[in-house]
């Protein structure tokens, strides 16, 4: 099993995430984690996943996910290949705040992004290694609530889902 | 301005449909109201069962190469097209289906008949899609029926609700030539081509399996050219046949789990394995780890999605095969392989002897299934389709029936529908009521839509319906006589006057129960103008051989 970074570029159609999920269900195929949004090409969505499958299952895959009639590209990555980050929130009380907990913030080049009167909000950015770590320490300090993104990915490895479009121009 | 049904109707007809198989209910109500006024352009078959209606639209289709169309209420209406829907889209059938869906406001408040259709459909449909305003309904179906009929052809369904139906719009009806996130057809790689073309001069037992891809591509000339050029044996799965004569020289016969023994033994014998629009069904490779190890693969195959799927190959021609095995047929040296043919031929007398002669010329006991197709073909016309339902006289149909023109075979192949056949002959009858369509059906799968009488009726398409009736499940009876220990658990049926039911539908029926009545009650229905019923009482517990059974490798085919 290895793992591996999903980029799908789609439509922007009702019903294209259920689609490509239904992949994943029919396979028995845990979706380890999900993003989606717009891409910076008007009318297209980029959908980030994460999935733990072999290499045999991601070709399998990527070809299945492309079959859909709104998918324009699926690419794949390796853990190598990609720069990712995830981002992580922490809901911890106000009054839990003392020196400490602020320099552990510090240390983790973290972020206070909401401060109202019972909580603050911290924010901290990294692999999930990392605000696992960082979620493991504020624990003592009455965390809260805690929620954590899906990945956000560039590849390494140089592609252009324009260039990819211009380049597919056969019809019968 | 019109209204949004009928833009529905006046789209279709832009699409050049001929017929729409239905059923009315209220959500689609409008519709039919608009269907009224375009009878004259359009017509509508009405089934009794949604059912009926899509896998009648699937025979249409199956035989016309057309898209065949489905028209369906919401709810029930809708869910009754799931069945269809899967079928259709393991068969890569053409196909659009409209149903009517509850008013937009009422969307998810569970009003009356109210379905989410669309999500049901979404993993059995090539494509689907909600319209819920009148202006998007031409665009819709224009890109429906673009999507259905290219590429590797499919299912889709347009869900369209009753305000967009009732409400008025500019029609402007512009075909879908392109969406850009969909591209059905890629250009032949010509490098993979050389370097097919490379195994295909450099093998010695080379062996070519073709499928169903061939028949949707158009590819049957391009196919007999490539062989005769080749001299390659060929062997086709349940769906590839009759894209080549059963006459041509280098035919060996089917592939499969109750295909023939030749081709099935001698898979795991060829060097190069030439795969031609077919995705290496389970029941054409038995077990994976033991299928075809020696051999290189050659894919032509149109779906990437299917390379590499099930077989790793050694070269794949991505692309329509009608293009692809033209460039190859162009690359390739004349060759011929008449030692390896001459092992096939040997095989196949083999199978002769053990199998066909009993099956296909009984003297005593009950009457055997081939018995029936074997006069069949003594009797039918040359483009004579046949339509099969599942089971064991589907499998024994195929075996024996005489294909020599493509578009001739209509079955259920990968989803194994039972009561597909009856409507589905229904449809491909409509699609040319001059061409002889024989039915034949097991005692369970016509009753599954034994209703679909009725429409034949109404239609009377001269449909000759063959019921060979052992009162048994007969293929889930044989694999509990083979692996159950006999343990015939729910499979024996008491039946109804098959008879009286046929006749009750005003189709004139017989029923034959000897052996020396078979012939003249064969070449009766056969010659009779107008549908026909015969029932062939046959032997209760036969089997089907060859037979390769579940996990077992092509080379362990067995002849009993």
């Amino acid at each position: 099993m290895n793992r591996y970074t999903i980029l799908i570029y789609t439509e922007n159609f009702i019903g294209i995430l259920n689609r490509i999920t239904i992949i994943f269900t029919r396979r028995g195929i845990n979706i380890d984690a999900l993003t989606a949004s717009e891409s910076r090409l008007e009318g297209i969505h980029k959908i980030t996943m994460e999935v733990s499958v072999t290499e045999q299952q991601m070709v399998h895959l990527a070809g299945q996910i492309e079959k859909i009639v709104d998918v324009i590209k699926a690419y794949y990555f390796r853990d190598d290949e990609v720069v990712y980050q995830e981002i992580a929130l922490y809901k911890v009380p106000t009054e839990s705040l003392d020196p400490g907990l602020e320099k552990v913030i510090r240390q983790f080049n973290a972020h206070i992004i909401a401060a109202e009167k019972e909580f603050v909000v911290v924010e901290f950015t990294g692999h999930k290694q990392d605000t696992q770590a960082l979620l493991e320490i504020l624990k003592p300090f009455n965390l809260l609530e805690f929620s954590r993104s899906g990945r956000v990915a560039i590849a390494k490895p140089k592609f252009s889902v324009q260039e990819y479009l211009n380049n597919q121009t056969y019809n019968h | 301005m019109i209204r949004g049904a009928d833009i529905v109707v006046k789209s279709l007809i832009e699409e050049h449909a001929e017929f729409i198989f239905g059923y009315p209910g209220g959500a689609i109500m409008p519709v039919y109201d608009a269907l009224y006024d375009y009878s004259d352009r359009i017509k509508h078959v009405l089934t009794r069962h949604e059912q009926g209606a899509i896998h009648a639209a699937q025979g249409y289709a199956r035989v016309s190469g057309k898209v065949g169309v489905v028209l369906a209420t919401s709810g029930p209406g809708a869910t009754n097209l799931i069945t269809g829907l899967a079928d259709a889209q393991i068969d890569s059938t053409p196909l659009v289906c409209i149903t009517g869906q509850v008013a937009a406001h009422l969307l998810g408040t569970d009003a009356f008949q109210e379905t989410d259709v669309v999500g049901l459909s979404m993993p059995g449909t090539k494509w689907n899609i909600q319209v819920r305003r009148v202006e998007d309904i031409a665009p819709a179906i224009a890109k429906a029926f673009l999507i259905a009929r290219s590429g590797r052809p499919g299912p889709v369904l347009v869900d369209i609700t009753k305000n967009a139906q009732v409400e008025f719009g500019e029609y402007n009806y512009v075909p879908c030539l392109g969406v850009r996130s969909y591209r059905p057809y890629v250009k032949i790689d010509q490098d993979a081509v050389k370097q097919a073309a490379a195994l295909i001069d450099s093998a010695k037992q080379p062996y070519l399996l073709f499928g169903q891809g061939v028949v949707l591509a158009h590819a049957e000339a391009e196919l007999k050219a490539f062989l005769d050029k080749t001299g390659i044996p060929a062997a086709c799965t349940l769906l590839g046949s009759g894209a080549l004569s059963e006459e041509h020289p280098t035919y060996v016969g089917k592939l499969g789990m109750h295909g023939n023994y030749a081709p099935n033994l001698l898979t795991n014998q060829c060097d190069v394995l030439i795969a031609v629009g077919m995705r290496f069904d389970d029941r054409v490779t038995g077990d994976l780890k033991r299928y075809a190890k020696q051999a290189q693969v050659i894919h032509l195959e149109l779906d990437p999605s299917e390379i590499n799927k099930n077989v790793t190959c050694a070269v794949a021609i991505q692309g329509d095969c009608k293009d692809s095995l033209a460039d190859l047929t162009a690359a390739v040296k004349v060759s011929s392989h008449d030692e390896w043919m001459a092992r096939f031929r040997e095989l196949e007398q083999q199978e002769k002897e053990a199998v066909v002669i009993n099956d296909l010329h009984g003297t005593h006991g009950g009457l055997h299934m081939g018995e029936v197709i074997h006069l069949i073909n003594q009797y039918k016309e040359d483009d004579a389709i046949l339509v099969t339902d599942v089971g064991q006289h589907q499998m024994i149909a195929w075996r024996y029936f005489d294909y020599k023109q493509s578009r001739t075979q209509v079955t259920s192949g990968g989803l194994g529908t039972m009561g597909f056949a009856l409507p589905a002959a229904l449809g491909a009858q409509l699609h040319d009521y001059s061409k002889q369509v024989i039915c034949v059906v097991g005692d369970g799968g016509i009753q599954m839509t034994i209703q679909e009488l009725g429409t034949i009726m109404q239609t009377k398409a001269p449909v000759k319906v063959v019921l060979l009736n052992n009162n048994y499940l007969g293929m889930v009876r044989q694999w509990q006589q083979l692996f159950f220990d006999k343990r015939y658990s729910f499979t024996e049926l008491e039946n109804p006057d098959f008879i009286k039911i046929a006749e009750a539908y005003k189709i004139k029926a017989s029923k034959v129960t000897e052996r020396e009545d078979l012939q003249a009650a064969v070449a009766e229905m056969l010659l009779h103008d107008g549908p026909y019923f015969l029932e062939v009482v046959v032997e209760k517990e036969d089997n089907v051989f060859p037979m390769i059974a579940t996990g077992c490798s092509v080379e362990e085919v067995r002849l009993s």
